[in-house]
């Protein structure tokens, strides 16, 4: 087996193992290996022929594939080893990584420091249960993008469109471009779960019915799906009888949410938070066994590229002080805590030296959308440490909160087991 | 070539069918093996619970009950000679109250007079210690040493390809219609691909040999088709279930029980549900709700988010209870299988050997053949290998270090393997039968797109013509820019 080790090793070459690799590089790590499965580098972007990529990191809409192009070309001039096809089978906590390509064979590399970037994989229709027959014509949303942007084929001519995520959303509008028929988006919750901007620019601006708490109760067809079933649900997601509605179609594709893709994660038995789906992270974006970083959408699922462009600096630029340096000794660090009508926070641990280097931004989800203004407030032992104002929230767009430097001698002066609490106050 | 004449010409090419085929392979007989199907194996050998029974459960003195004890004994050879995953782990049938303890004693005495080796009967802690997440109800269990679990579809694709290898000619879409009969003899089979003659006919259709006995004049036997419904459960859920767990049994079924799979993932189910249409193969809400709520029974533990997809079979209930196994003799020249339900799948082997001997003292003459090969070698699955032998075939053949099915780590030579395979992987679903693609947990998302194209280069197609599993079910339907392609009027 061939054998290499190296200062930082980044799994994954998206938007996210790019950025990491670059900043490795700019923080000083000499050798740096970049691993990617696919046969092109740039993640998920490549087969995101929209706009709104990259408005905050380069002050352009960019498409993906452009956003993406930006990355490569850094990566590059960086000069790191970018290993294309070449897939990671397992992690161990040394940090001993298996890879597999068709040119070398078996790869064993050591890494002194690790930046975990897989992305994240599309929930099939399985993980919903669907009744009714099992023909063919179902997709993920992701997997009939992949088809029609980069293959160049149509997975069928009359869509159903189960979810309102943003990938769902812009393969309505893709699909109608291509002159299919979206007949509709149906989505289960009583609100959007991408991004408004999805809504009005690919599915009213199209004129596609969109109908909330609606899901499909049945496929229907043998050979090619022929209808599916939709009907209303009740506050708990059950069918309400009487509502169904058949609507005949050959394609249902869902859009019904991502899960960070963390297998080789969790083979080094990294620890798992259960409702990101990522990593347990601090600030730096180190997950709890030493030395193993996260960035992107593996750590949780981001809207934006430019968030998980910036997190990701930051992640290989720590990685890279790790390859230097080893491990420092410190202490349990400071939790974050998720307080009214918040679902998660990111990181999920603080530590005061290092806020009082730089500052720290908070991502979080919250439960249930306010369309009005509401305060974003995080609180240590009754102190507030941070707030802002937000004309709305909602479960689809990710919210963050800037906790400045000037906060860090109160996470210094926290007891244990005290959190900093980051709310909604509406 | 229709005018071929064959000595056994076999209808349906399930486990049952390729078995029979396999084990005449090994004579100098003309052996023909249809199938309606696109594949082998798209019936019922398809869509069960894949469990290897021990044999308590038939009544004794049944055909079921003979057959199924012998089967299970030859499944150690079979799966040997076929490369077949197959393992002996044991099964437990489970007592949830102290009444329920009585039903194990009355299996353990029957299984004792069907012949079964290896029955025990286990006290509650036992069971709590050998399936720690069983439930705290847990009275008392049965365990049947022999009892195991299997790849059925691997079984049935393995005994077909190793019958065409030794000479049986297998046409895969091919319709059984209708019959020839000539001086009160069934003298051929009428197919959507024309007449075959024959000397003897054997059907082994599953749900629908009574149809076909029905177009040779026999209204005798009847088939009611009783739906089972499954959820699969991703391997996480693994560390839940060691092995395979009944509940006491029911007058109608097995009950629904949670087993591990040969590949490591756990299944649920099956219901049983009495339905009219044979293709009827729809999971339903309620189906489900009951396979869940019966699984819980046994394992409270299991968690509704590793669900990773549900899915339906049909059992071929007959009228009779017992397997129909018999040369009618109002239509010399067929012999009929029907009835085949649960344990057929374990009396498989059993019942290839029984129409092999029903067809010796009927007359047919069986030669051995010199060059008779019972041999068939799979090809390696990558997951399964240490890294040295991952080396070693990466070394020979690239294509085996670039992986296709993240989830399961399949490769692309095992993709391209299958598709010039003895039985080419012509399908979506074939492809998937053989090579684990796309059974994980992301159900295809990953490998679909990869998967066209090699599929399509392989066998010579355009993407556009891979299907599913054959038939209107292609995968995707038409260039992109190309808008005017497939709709109606328009052209
Ligand atoms: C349809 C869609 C539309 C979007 N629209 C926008 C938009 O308009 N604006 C915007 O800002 N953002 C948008 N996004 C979000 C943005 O694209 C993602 O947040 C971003 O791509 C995440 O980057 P990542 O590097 O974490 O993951 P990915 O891009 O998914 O990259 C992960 C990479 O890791 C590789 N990998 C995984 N496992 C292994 C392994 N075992 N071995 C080797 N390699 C591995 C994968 O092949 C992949 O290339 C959109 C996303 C989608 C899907
Ligand atoms: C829910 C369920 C659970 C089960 N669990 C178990 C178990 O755990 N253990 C066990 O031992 N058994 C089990 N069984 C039973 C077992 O699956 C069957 O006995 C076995 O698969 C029957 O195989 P077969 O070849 O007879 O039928 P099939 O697999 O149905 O094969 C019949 C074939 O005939 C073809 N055919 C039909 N009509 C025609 C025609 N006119 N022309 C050409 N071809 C035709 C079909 O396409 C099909 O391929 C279960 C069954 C079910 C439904």
């Amino acid at each position: 087996m061939k054998a290499l080790s190296c200062d930082v090793l980044v799994i994954g070459g998206g938007p996210a193992g790019l950025a990491a690799a670059v900043s490795a590089r700019e923080a000083g790590a000499e050798e740096i290996i970049l691993l990617e499965r696919n046969n092109e580098l740039g993640g998920i972007l490549p087969q995101c022929i929209h706009t709104g990529f990259g408005v905050r990191v380069f002050g352009q809409d960019l498409s993906g594939p452009e956003y993406a192009w930006r990355w490569i070309r850094r990566a590059r001039e960086a000069d790191l080893r970018l290993l294309s096809e070449t897939m990671v089978l397992s992690l161990s906590p040394e940090r001993r990584v298996i890879a597999t390509n068709s040119r070398d064979g078996l790869l064993e590399i050591s890494a002194r420091a690790i930046v975990l970037a897989m992305g994240c994989r599309e929930r099939p229709r399985g993980a919903l249960s669907i009744p009714g027959t099992r023909p063919a014509g179902v997709y993920t949303a992701g997997t009939a993008q992949r088809l029609v942007n980069i293959e160049g084929y149509m997975p069928g001519e009359r869509f159903v469109i189960l979810g309102s995520g943003d990938i769902g959303m812009i393969m309505a509008r893709r699909l109608t471009l291509e002159g299919a028929t979206v007949v509709e988006v149906l989505e289960i919750q009583p609100y959007l779960s991408g991004l408004r901007r999805n809504l009005v620019q690919c599915i009213r601006d199209f004129g596609i019915p969109l109908s909330l708490c609606t899901t499909v109760t049945e496929v229907r067809g043998r050979d090619r799906v022929e209808a599916v079933v939709a009907s209303q649900v009740d506050a708990q997601w059950r069918p309400i009888a009487g509502t169904e509605r058949i609507i005949p179609c050959d394609t249902l594709l869902l859009s019904v949410g991502l899960i960070p893709e963390n297998e080789i994660s969790r083979m080094a038995g990294v620890p798992i938070d259960p409702v990101t789906g990522g990593p347990y992270v601090d600030q730096d974006f180190s997950t709890r066994l030493p030395g193993i970083y996260a960035a992107g959408n593996v750590v949780h699922v981001y809207d934006l590229v430019d968030d998980v462009t910036e997190s990701a600096l930051r992640a290989g630029r720590c990685a890279a002080r790790f390859a230097q340096q080893g491990t420092k000794e410190r202490g349990p660090g400071v939790r974050t805590e998720a307080g009214e009508n918040v679902r998660y926070v990111v990181p999920h641990t603080l530590y005061a030296e290092a806020l009082a280097e730089e500052p720290i931004t908070l991502h979080l989800r919250v439960r249930q959308p306010i369309e009005r203004a509401v305060r974003l407030e995080a609180t240590l032992g009754g102190r507030v440490l941070a707030s802002r104002r937000l004309r709305y929230v909602r479960p689809g767009e990710m919210a963050s909160l800037v906790l400045p430097s000037e906060a860090a001698p109160h996470l210094a002066a926290a007891r244990e087991g005290d959190a900093l609490r980051i709310r909604v106050i509406a | 070539m229709p005018s071929e004449l064959y000595d056994v010409i076999i209808i349906g090419a399930g486990v049952v069918g390729s078995l029979i085929a396999r084990a005449l392979a090994r004579y100098e007989a003309r052996i023909l093996l249809l199938d309606k199907a696109s594949d082998v194996g798209e019936g019922t050998t398809k869509a069960n619970t894949a469990i290897v029974h021990a044999g308590y459960d038939a009544k004794p003195g049944s055909l079921k009950a003979k057959l199924n004890v012998a089967g299970n004994a030859l499944f150690d050879q079979v799966c040997g000679e076929l490369d077949v995953a197959f393992e002996r782990c044991g099964t437990y049938v489970v007592a949830t109250s102290p009444e329920e303890t009585a039903t194990l004693h009355t299996l353990y005495e029957r299984g004792r007079e069907n012949g079964v080796p290896g029955l025990h009967l286990l006290s509650a802690e036992e069971m709590r210690r050998r399936e720690p997440a069983i439930t705290p109800h847990v009275a008392g269990a049965l365990w049947a040493e022999t009892g195991g679990i299997v790849d059925p579809f691997a079984l049935c694709y393995a005994a077909a390809e190793n019958a065409v290898t030794n000479g049986v000619r297998l046409l895969l879409e091919t319709e059984a219609i209708g019959w020839l009969k000539e001086d009160h003899r069934i003298a051929g089979v009428i197919t959507n691909r024309g007449l075959f003659r024959g000397r003897w006919f054997v059907i082994a259709a599953g749900l629908w040999a009574d149809d076909l006995l029905h177009r040779a004049g026999l209204d005798g036997f009847a088939i009611t088709p009783r739906k089972g419904e499954y959820f699969v459960l991703d391997r996480e859920a693994a560390q839940q279930v060691r092995s395979v767990l009944f509940p006491c049994p029911t007058p109608i079924s097995k009950g629904i029980l949670v087993t591990r799979t040969i590949h490591g993932n756990v299944m649920l189910g099956p219901n049983a549900q009495d339905v009219t249409d044979k293709e009827d193969l729809r999971t339903t809400p309620e189906g489900l709700e009951e396979v869940m709520t019966g699984a819980l029974k046994l394992v409270p533990g299991l968690e509704r988010r590793h669900i990773i997809r549900t899915f339906a079979g049909l059992r071929a209930t007959g009228n009779t209870g017992d397997f129909y196994i018999a040369q009618p003799p109002e239509a010399p020249g067929l012999i009929v299988l029907a009835g085949i339900e649960s344990p057929g799948l374990t009396a498989s082997p059993a019942i290839a050997e029984y129409v092999v001997e029903m067809l010796r003292e009927a007359g047919l003459r069986l030669a051995e053949r010199r060059d008779y090969n019972p041999i068939r070698k799979g090809t390696p699955r990558f997951a399964d290998l240490s890294d040295a032998e991952r080396e070693a075939l990466i070394a020979q053949d690239p294509r085996w270090g670039r992986i296709i099915c993240r989830c399961e780590m399949v490769t692309e030579a095992e993709v391209v393997a299958a598709c010039h395979a003895p039985i080419p992987a012509r399908t979506y679903d074939a492809l998937k039968r053989r090579t684990r693609i796309g059974t994980g947990r992301c159900q295809g998302g990953f490998d679909t797109p990869l998967v066209l194209n090699i599929m399509a280069r392989e066998l010579g197609l355009s993407p556009l013509e891979i299907t599913q599993k054959g038939g209107a079910s292609r995968m995707v339907v038409r260039h992109t820019k190309d808008p005017l392609q497939g709709k109606e009027g328009e052209r």
